[in-house]
């Protein structure tokens, strides 16, 4: 597979390291009521698509970016590689 | 001055170099290096400051720049410095007093080792090597990639000229894949 | 005899004699030549026996499509079965076999299952070999592996290398025939980055084979000008002997470059063959189209042959399987074959026609209407049986028949990526369909365009859709341009024992069984009859089989379905696809900067991840490798020790926020950490598991040096990154690995400090009160050389970390040994370092499992529960806290001579061993020089509780128990005096 790098252009997936589902970038409030639970649905449930899947891959190899790359689990057709820290800036995280 | 004596990644106390037909491989062990990665929000006066060092701008996605003290990107806002080890075996200090608190900057030397290949037919030995499209890289070029399983940056100095830098530990490992790359290609 | 089937022409050099051996007899040959078509000329059809039944076989075709004419080629650790002798370039002193037969090729034993075929139909393993269950594995295994399989292995280790590759292109041509080089003509005059790979070793395709013009010549000479004006363009890259064997993901290629395969012998430093990845923006496919036969009574007899096949040796290799040869066709094109024997002065016995109206030729005999229902000949083809028009029959004699059914465009590639290929009613064949890897376009006969003039317009076409060039089609060669119309005619009435697949002796027989059977999907069919199956994968066959199988069931062939091609396209030796990654060079071998060192003193190395480590260091008389260790433990713990520990993971944090940042990474608190200190770290998984342990040094305000574990160093700055770029994108931190940097070495022992004063600078005191423990710091040796200092220890004993730059590791070593032959300092490697810790009770890696939590460790209270941590919160699961959770123990035999074996599982002193009363597990054990005696580390229920309580240690794989004692873990200076002295 080829990953399109949103810096550095088409790099073979042979560099990358592959984590998993990108809601890992929504890691829940400690000191929420319910946080137990949230904690709980963060680190087990994750969703099965057959079709467009987000997904984590760090380039390890590389540049060392992790990136959300959004990927057909179907025809592996990839139709969108994001930096992770912008997507996670984007979905409100800071510190 | 210390009187400890320097072994080369290799572990001689020459530096190895290899021929085969019209490439050369030199391990270079006379490099200093050191990593700069821009602190938060200093990124611009990072990058500004970087220049002091080098002497050129900051270099941008995939390339290097600059003498004696050159830069090369590895990372968004972070750039390995690197430059003659005689003159710069304190690379690492002189960075972090060009950078000052733009940037965080690590000693990176003996991290990594170089060799450098050259020769008329050296495109045939890189693509043995790495996924790169070296055939396409120019002077300046710089990018990081996997060489048999290795991490590594490889740096087009010329069309006939490039750097290998590859982790230390692994340094025989790599010499070894790029000694047998140049014997099956030549 | 020389060389008797030898015709005149062809594009063989006759100028060069080759000598080869076939079954320990010795042929000539001629460069240019195959294997095949060197036995050919040589008058040799009996190539090999069949698979099952051991039936005499020759060639069938003239390509890689080869389902029979397979040899053992080579001989001693070179020996490779399985090759197809239509693809093995001659060289001189080649040396091939013919394969499973016994004792010989012409009279073979196990022919006699032939006789037996009634028996051995499809299904037959399934049906004979059910019971008793215990004959499989004894008996009947072994047996049909005797009989049935094809070549032999070598046994040995393969000798030679093979490299892996990386190549990329605008636009990847795959096949050089007349599609191919029009395309590559086109692309590359336009000036796009071309890559035209094909598996032959003549690039031309079939107009080597073909008699034909192109404009005014002979179509090989066009061929070859074309591949000439390749040759001049530098965007151009020309990779005959380069099989594309699969269209991966995104552009991506597999191809198998033989190197070596037509050379006598390597030359040194060069690889067999290259397994190139190439990277194609476009790809055009022109693989062309595969002849395939019509199945009738008894049509695997040496010398029948695909009839294109029959022309190719005629007009390439100027070879004829006999000298008097009979077509059996369908269509137009088995006649050109007759035609082109007859120009070579073969005596064509006649040619069949299933069609009534078929062409008529003054020069032979031509039977319309005609078909083939049986053959003759013990070894190799004698007689024709023929049934005419008319309802009678006629015998011909003949060496050879051609078989002609039409052709099937080379598909293969285009299904890789699950696409599937659609019907063609004009050519009663399966053409691509529209779901094509994406980026890949298909030219030529591949697509059905079967005439030459259509290949080469379709090709040019192609080129040019694929890379978006505008203009005018470019000139064209004129060719021949007959239209093309196949009906389909895939087996003679009547017939059961007539060969589908060959290689798998799978006959029309089979596959009516099939049917009877309930098998009927093409899935199932080609399970229960192995049909293309083989080496071959089908590509004569599987047609056949479909037809056949979509007759019996009433519908169409489409409807049937087809069988989806997966790579790779041919076979390709597993030490291709090794490439440089075996033996030694597996994986990347780390060294320590001390390793040549350690080396010198006869260390004995282990692999830790891909580290070299010293075990240990034998010195002479010691025979056993526990004298060493024991040794090691005592000197280091009564004087001082030197290990190197430069394997550790070591990640520099910096930035405002690195220590804010460690407080989410550790499970502990690292804010309040002054500088010019360590701690103790523990790191969780977010479910709350151990993940990694070490130690975090704050050698200023801004900047912390982390330590991982060995094993977990990559791992561990994988986790940080995620961290600080998807959960806390805005702090200030930055992250770099300087595991690699830093030569690193504890030195351990009551004596540690004062051979550490010998070489650190006389400034910095590291004194007990100016370098206390858990200090860390900045310093110079030996006289300015910059390094860092740590105050910490794994064995328990008084000791120090010091790190220099990696190149002077080696003098460092060197140096502390000199300076500490006073002291009698001993180095020591892992087994000492492991004995030690677990004799202080510290935790490693066979404690901190993936299974483990704080709590189990005996660290629960580490678990800060004033700050937000990664794992903080599963950690406190109720599942996880129960009162009696396990609790790391130590673990002494009652009997001081009995031995703590790891892995061991402890139960209560009386009552059942089984599961159910599993009280826990040891996860470390050691014999300690220091107490005298075997120890452990574990987890027990409760274990905090049980101190002093009398267990049973039982080990049901190795058949232990003893009775152990449950004590601290710490066995070795509870206290922590030593380490703060």
């Amino acid at each position: 597979m080829i990953i399109q790098h949103p810096l550095l252009g088409p790099r073979d997936s042979s560099e990358f390291v592959y984590l998993g589902d990108a809601s890992l970038i929504d890691r829940p409030d400690w000191q929420a009521e319910n946080a137990a639970e949230a904690f709980y649905d963060y680190a087990y449930l994750r969703a099965n698509p057959a079709g467009e899947h987000r997904e984590l891959w760090f380039h390890e190899g590389g540049d060392r970016s992790w990136l959300v790359v959004t990927r057909n689990t179907v025809t592996h057709e990839i139709s969108k590689v994001e930096l992770a820290r912008d997507v996670a800036r984007a979905q409100g995280r800071s510190k | 001055m210390h009187d400890l004596v320097a072994i080369t990644a290799l572990g001689g106390s020459e530096p190895r170099i290899d021929t085969v037909g019209t490439v050369t491989c030199s391990e270079v062990p006379g490099v200093a290096l050191a990593s700069v990665a821009a602190r938060l929000d200093q990124e611009k006066k990072a990058a500004k400051a970087l220049t002091k060092l080098t002497g050129s701008p900051a270099p941008g996605v995939g390339r290097f720049d600059g003498a004696p003290v050159a830069a090369f990107w590895t990372g968004p806002d972070q750039w390995i410095a690197e430059a003659p080890f005689e003159s710069h075996e304190d690379l690492a200090e002189q960075a972090k007093a060009a950078l000052g608190d733009t940037a965080s900057v690590s000693e990176q030397t003996d991290a990594w080792t170089r060799f450098d290949l050259g020769g008329a037919q050296v495109l045939a030995v890189l693509e043995l090597l790495c996924p790169l499209d070296t055939r396409k890289m120019t002077y300046g070029d710089a990018a990081r990639t996997s060489i048999h399983h290795l991490g590594c940056f490889v740096l087009c100095r010329s069309p006939e000229a490039y750097s290998l830098y590859g982790p230390r530990s692994s340094a025989g490992s790599l010499h070894h894949a790029i000694v047998t790359a140049m014997r099956s290609a030549l | 005899m020389t060389q008797g089937n030898r015709l005149s022409g062809g594009q063989i050099d006759r100028n060069t004699t080759l000598n080869f051996r076939f079954d320990n007899r010795s042929y000539t040959a001629h460069p240019g030549d195959t294997l095949a078509s060197a036995l050919l000329a040589n008058n040799v059809r009996l190539i090999g026996r069949s698979f099952k039944y051991h039936r005499p076989r020759g060639v069938l075709t003239a390509g890689s499509e080869e389902p029979n004419g397979i040899v053992e080629l080579r001989s001693g650790n070179r020996q490779e079965p399985n090759t197809r002798a239509t693809t093995i370039e001659m060289f001189d002193g080649l040396e091939a076999r013919s394969q499973n037969r016994w004792p010989s090729l012409k009279f073979d034993a196990l022919a006699i299952n032939d006789r037996f075929s009634n028996f051995l139909s499809a299904g037959f393993y399934y049906k004979t070999f059910m019971w008793p269950a215990a004959f499989w594995e004894k008996l009947y295994e072994p047996m049909i592996r005797r009989a049935a399989g094809l070549g032999s292995l070598s046994m040995q280790e393969d000798p030679d290398e093979y490299d892996k590759g990386f190549r990329h292109c605008d636009l990847l041509i795959i096949g050089a025939g007349p599609a191919g080089l029009m395309a590559a003509l086109t692309a590359g005059r336009a000036g796009a980055d071309v890559i035209l790979a094909d598996e032959d070793f003549a690039l031309g395709g079939r107009l080597n084979s073909e008699s034909f013009a192109l404009n005014d010549g002979a179509a090989s000479d066009w061929a070859a000008q074309a591949v000439a004006e390749l040759s001049s363009l530098p965007n151009v890259r020309l990779m005959p002997r380069t099989t594309v064997i699969g269209a991966f993901d995104h552009g991506i290629y597999g191809a198998v470059e033989r190197i070596g395969d037509h050379l006598a012998s390597l030359p040194a430093g060069k690889s067999r063959q290259i397994l190139w990845r190439i990277y194609a923006k476009r790809t055009l496919l022109c693989a062309g189209a595969t002849e395939r036969p019509i199945a009738f009574e008894n049509n695997d007899r040496p010398g029948i042959m695909l009839a294109s096949a029959l022309r190719t040796y005629a007009n390439r290799f100027a070879a004829t399987a006999a000298q008097r040869v009979a077509i059996f066709t369908n269509n137009d094109d088995g006649h050109r074959t007759a035609a082109d024997l007859h120009a070579k002065g073969v005596k064509i016995a006649a040619v069949i026609d299933v069609r009534a109206d078929a062409p008529i030729n003054h020069d032979y005999e031509v039977l319309r209407g005609a078909q083939v229902t049986d053959t003759k000949g013990r070894l190799g083809l004698n007689f024709v049986e023929v049934a005419l028009a008319d309802g009678s029959t006629r015998t011909l004699e003949c060496g050879a028949l051609g078989v002609s059914g039409g052709w099937n465009p080379n598909v293969h590639l285009t299904c890789h990526q699950r696409g599937r290929p659609v019907w063609n009613d004009d050519l009663a064949a399966f053409v691509p369909g529209a779901d094509l890897p994406p980026g890949l376009s298909v030219a030529g006969a591949a697509n059905g365009s079967l005439s030459t003039y259509g290949a080469l317009r379709s090709g040019a076409k192609g080129a040019m859709k694929a890379l978006d060039l505008t203009g005018s089609l470019p000139d064209l060669p004129a060719a021949e341009d007959a239209p093309v119309f196949q009906t389909p005619f895939w087996y003679v009435q009547g017939c059961s024992r007539a060969w589908l697949d060959q290689q798998n002796d799978v006959t029309v027989k089979d596959v009516k069984l099939s049917h009877q059977e309930g098998f009927r999907s093409v899935e199932h069919l080609k399970r229960y009859t192995t049909l293309g199956m083989a080496t071959d994968q089908g590509k004569t066959s599987n047609m056949g089989g479909l037809a056949i199988m979509a007759e019996l069931a009433g519908k169409s062939i489409p409807e049937t379905g087809t069988t989806i091609f997966r790579p790779p396209y041919t076979p390709v030796p597993i030490g291709t696809f090794a490439g440089r990654m075996k033996g030694q060079e597996f994986h990347p071998t780390r060294l320590t900067p001390s390793h040549y060192w350690a080396k010198e003193r006869g260390a004995v190395f282990v692999e830790v991840g891909n580290w070299l480590r010293a075990q240990w260091f034998p010195l002479p008389g010691e025979t056993h490798w526990r004298e060493s260790v024991d040794r090691e433990v005592r000197q280091t713990r009564a004087s001082v020790g030197v290990c190197d520990c430069t394997t550790l993971g070591k990640i520099d944090v910096q930035g405002s926020d690195a220590a804010a940042f460690l407080n989410r990474i550790y499970c502990n608190g690292f804010a309040k950490l002054a500088v010019g200190k360590t701690r103790y770290g523990l790191m969780l998984r977010e479910d709350g598991i151990a993940m990694d342990d070490g130690t975090a040094a704050r050698l200023a305000e801004d900047h912390f040096v982390v330590t991982t574990t060995t094993a977990n160093a990559v791992k561990v700055y994988q986790h940080m990154e995620f961290a600080r770029q998807c959960l806390f994108p805005d702090m200030d931190v930055q992250l770099i690995s300087t595991t690699e940097a830093w030569a690193q070495y504890a030195v351990a022992g009551p004596n540690s400090r004062k051979l550490l004063q010998k070489i650190v600078d006389p400034e910095f005191d590291i004194s007990n009160e100016g370098f206390p423990f858990m200090g860390c710091g900045n310093i110079t040796v030996c006289g300015g050389l910059r390094a860092r200092l740590f105050r910490i220890s794994f064995s328990g004993e008084l000791a120090f970390e010091i790190a220099v730059p990696s190149r002077y590791g080696d003098a460092l070593m060197r140096r502390l040994m000199a300076e500490g032959k006073e002291f009698d300092v001993v180095p020591y490697g892992t087994e000492a370092l492991g004995v030690m810790r677990i004799e202080k009770g510290h935790a490693a890696g066979n404690e901190l499992n993936g299974t483990t939590t704080a709590l189990n460790l005996g660290m629960g209270r580490m678990v800060s529960k004033k700050k937000d941590s990664i794992g903080s919160t599963l950690s406190e699961r109720e599942g996880l806290n129960e009162p009696d959770a396990l609790k790391i123990v130590g673990i002494k035999p009652v009997s001081q001579s009995d031995k703590i074996t790891a892995g061991g599982h402890l139960m209560d002193a009386s009552g059942p061993v089984d599961a159910a009363h599993d009280q826990g597990y040891v996860t470390s054990a050691a014999f300690s020089p220091s107490l005298d005696s075997h120890i452990g580390l574990g987890f027990l229920k409760n274990g905090g509780a049980r101190m002093g309580e009398t267990m049973r240690l039982v080990s049901p794989l190795t058949d232990l128990t003893i009775e152990v004692e449950i004590v601290s873990a710490h066995f070795v200076d509870p206290e922590g005096e030593r380490l703060r002295a």
